[in-house]
């Protein structure tokens, strides 16, 4: 027995994953050529797995950003902001992000992650209720857990389970904060927003939207889920990232709320932890400008998306409820699951492979995430090769596909 | 006092058997992740389930400390 055999469960399941070179858990990248290309185990790879929805990772405006500002204010902060002074970055890409969504203030975290872990634990103290999804991301579960509110779960996409469940707390004194997502991350489903805002309003509640995989997605103006369904002016809290459609890392939060700047003191997970360095900071910046500017970004991503996931469906593949940039590809069994993402990958193709209880039922994933960068070309080899190793492995059957004569 | 307790452990045995969906025997020390095989996924619905049983809510820190069927039903108690 050692401090560690807690974990030996765990380590037999990554161990049965496969050999370190095929093992979806230990994945390495040896070389990175495009947003779209790289090389695993010195072959080349169309990487469709990468949340990097908008294919700025190799924007040249966000990358010369990035150079200038990492030689004018050097590699790191090497501090906390409160502790150790911002930068004039920071408030910078906290003021460009609060114009962006239309709001007043906006505060800017080191990763996504911590801005949900900040904002969860934060906003909802002692007394007060948080009201989850039940397939909340792990960083809202663990916000919930840092923090000293009652926590309370809703059946996924389900306003009339949240309004009973609002309902049966109406009395108690606390506040309410009802958190959903724009794009759940595992399926690519989006919460039935016009209605949970609809359900906050009546019952007076506080509504915070995780919009982490729809910003720069769904909206018009690439506003997220709350843009799309008309309901902006009834989410009090909109958190983010930098780490999918701005291709670098961080996270962020905006409001309208009066006194929302006390929380830079309150959150600590904002407060014990070094600020992003200048060049994450200044690609962010040049690829929010992107993101603001360049419409035809969303709409490439849109066009691909549907290709990819009306490819698959057509194939027979049992797919998420809705065609968005992450489109996974439910199979039955993890042995089954492993054995057909390495096959994908020997073929050239990466994607991610999510097993339970990460995802939302009880069988394994293959998720795919879409982006603009992605050509109608690299998506059709793509669905060739799912097509061609989900026949070889019985999860499809040639018989069965509904493929039209003319693509 | 005894009455409401039984029939709540009554209510409380009736969901674990619809969660677990195979005959297994189920009394006041089984331990529900361990003895009954429930994954988390089934653990939830199961909270779900008997929140809605009872019009309760039953907060996931309290859930946290939940392992014995008498755990669960004590839960339950305290909560209706």
């Amino acid at each position: 027995m050692s401090i560690l055999s807690k974990f030996d469960q765990l380590a037999r399941t990554a161990e049965r994953l496969g050999p370190a070179d095929a093992n979806p858990l230990r994945v390495t990248f040896d070389r990175i050529i495009s947003s779209t290309e790289g090389v695993v185990n010195g072959r080349n790879t169309m990487l469709f797995g990468t949340n990097n929805y908008l294919g700025l990772t190799f924007d040249p405006d966000a990358i010369e950003a990035s150079v200038s500002a990492v030689r004018r204010f050097g590699t790191g902060t090497t501090g906390s902001r409160v502790a150790n002074g911002s930068y004039s970055g920071h408030r910078d890409l906290e003021l460009d992000l609060a114009a962006f969504f239309g709001r007043k203030h906006g505060m800017v975290f080191s990763t996504g992650y911590q801005a949900n872990l900040s904002m969860l634990s934060t906003l909802a103290g002692h007394g007060d209720y948080l009201i989850l999804d039940s397939d909340s991301h792990a960083s809202i579960y663990d916000g919930a857990r840092l923090g000293h509110a009652e926590v309370i779960r809703f059946r996924h996409n389900d306003p009339a389970d949240l309004r009973k469940r609002l309902n049966r707390i109406k009395d108690a004194p606390g506040s309410k904060l009802v958190v959903v997502e724009g794009i759940y991350s595992m399926l690519g489903d989006s919460s039935p927003l016009a209605e949970i805002a609809a359900i906050k309003r009546e019952m007076g509640a506080y509504l915070l939207v995780d919009e982490a995989h729809s910003m720069g997605v769904l909206g018009a103006q690439g506003r997220g889920l709350a843009e799309q369904a008309g309901v902006e002016a009834d989410v009090d809290f909109i958190v983010g990232t930098f780490s999918k459609s701005l291709g670098s890392v961080g996270g962020f939060c905006v409001s309208d709320m009066d006194g929302f700047d006390i929380l830079r003191l309150a959150c600590r997970p904002y407060v014990f932890t070094a600020s992003l360095p200048p060049a994450v900071i200044a690609s962010t910046q040049q690829s929010l400008r992107r993101l603001r500017d360049d419409a035809s970004l969303r709409t490439r991503l849109r066009d691909n998306a549907n290709q990819l996931y009306d490819g698959l469906r057509a194939l027979g593949f049992h797919v998420g409820p809705q065609a968005s940039p992450i489109v996974s590809v439910e199979v039955d069994n993890a042995d089954l699951a492993v054995r057909f993402w390495n096959a994908l990958l020997q073929g050239g193709l990466y994607v991610n492979l999510a097993l339970p209880p990460a995802t939302p039922t009880s069988k394994p994933l293959l998720r795919t995430s879409i982006s603009a960068a992605h050509t109608p070309r690299q998506i059709d080899a793509a669905i060739s090769l799912f097509a061609q190793v989900g026949v070889e492995m019985g999860v499809v059957s040639a018989s069965q596909m509904r493929v039209p004569l003319v693509a | 006092m005894t009455s409401l307790s039984s029939d709540v452990r009554a209510q409380v045995v009736q969901a674990l058997h619809v969660a677990v969906n195979r005959p297994v025997e189920i009394g006041g020390n089984t331990q529900i992740v361990q003895d009954l095989g429930l994954d988390s996924l089934a653990v939830m619905n199961l909270i779900l389930a008997i929140e809605d049983t009872f019009d309760i809510s039953i907060p996931l820190n309290r859930v946290a400390e939940i392992v014995t069927v008498d755990d669960l039903v004590q839960a339950v108690e305290s909560l209706i």
